[in-house]
């Protein structure tokens, strides 16, 4: 489907709250169609976007159906990686413990359940970009 | 260098997409080579040939076509994206049973595979929106 064995860093940058505007939910179906081109993919949640993964939310006052359950799909689709901005949790009265507990299964591991979700500084979110090859900012 | 490029937001409402021709003009007119743009989210209604700004403004969707044609720039727009805001072509609209299409000259609808490519493809890809 792709160039034949170029594989390439690909952060997406979420950067936006989950509804209100269409950017979270159209960024998840840039990732879900990426997937099917075995590049090293990354997730990223800064700003607002942490609100992305939240855990318990509910949609049911705005019509706006709950995508959510997408989130905890992502291990299927080999995409393990989601770094999430600390600073962003805290300016938000956030923690990790907010977060919703995404996993995949470590092939490599017997199929361990591992956490997706690594929270990390704003310093190593500047750093995780410098090495990626194309950063897409939703 | 070699350019991709997206853009994220509709015309006259957002610079992304005159900041983004005048990228895409300008890295052309270096030498560079800009092989495909890529509209998403509104970004899909820089494609539609019904827009009928003044005259004595610049034609945002015009300036896109004649730039394509000119220099062979593959001009991309997400289908799920444009489905959702009533850009069609007119296999669309014939298969979602619409009375017309809307899409304007070098642009055309495909899917999401087009963005990742140009990201494998290109040396850069630059991305315009909010």
């Amino acid at each position: 489907m792709s160039e034949e064995g170029v594989v390439k860093k690909f952060l997406y940058l979420n950067r936006k709250a989950p509804y209100g505007t269409v950017y979270a939910l159209e960024s998840l179906e840039v990732v879900l169609i990426a997937a099917a081109f075995d590049q090293d993919v990354s997730l990223a949640f800064v700003d607002d976007g942490v609100y992305q993964i939240l855990k318990d939310k509910n949609t049911s006052g705005i019509n706006m159906k709950d995508f959510s359950p997408t989130y905890n799909a992502l291990g299927d689709y080999d995409i393990t990686k989601l770094y999430v901005e600390k600073e962003s949790l805290l300016e938000r009265g956030l923690s990790e413990d907010d977060l919703m507990d995404i996993v995949y299964e470590d092939e490599d591991d017997d199929w361990a359940e591992k956490p997706s979700v690594r929270v990390v500084s704003r310093a190593e979110m500047a750093e995780l970009m410098e090495t990626q090859d194309v950063v897409f900012s939703f | 260098m070699k350019f991709g490029i997206m853009v994220n937001e509709g015309p006259y409402q957002h610079q992304a997409s005159d900041s983004a021709y005048l990228f895409a003009k300008t890295a052309i007119e270096k030498g560079h080579e800009v092989f495909r743009v890529f509209f998403y989210h509104d970004g899909v209604n820089n494609g539609t040939r019904l827009a009928s700004p003044p005259q004595d403004d610049r034609n945002v969707t015009q300036r896109w076509s004649d730039l394509a044609k000119e220099h062979n720039i593959d001009l991309v727009v997400c289908v799920a994206a444009a489905l959702r805001r009533g850009l069609l072509d007119e296999n669309e609209a014939k298969r979602h049973g619409k009375s017309g299409d809307n899409i304007a000259d070098g642009f055309r609808i495909s899917g999401l595979g087009q963005l990742i490519e140009a990201g494998i493809q290109a040396d850069r890809l630059v991305v315009f929106g909010d």
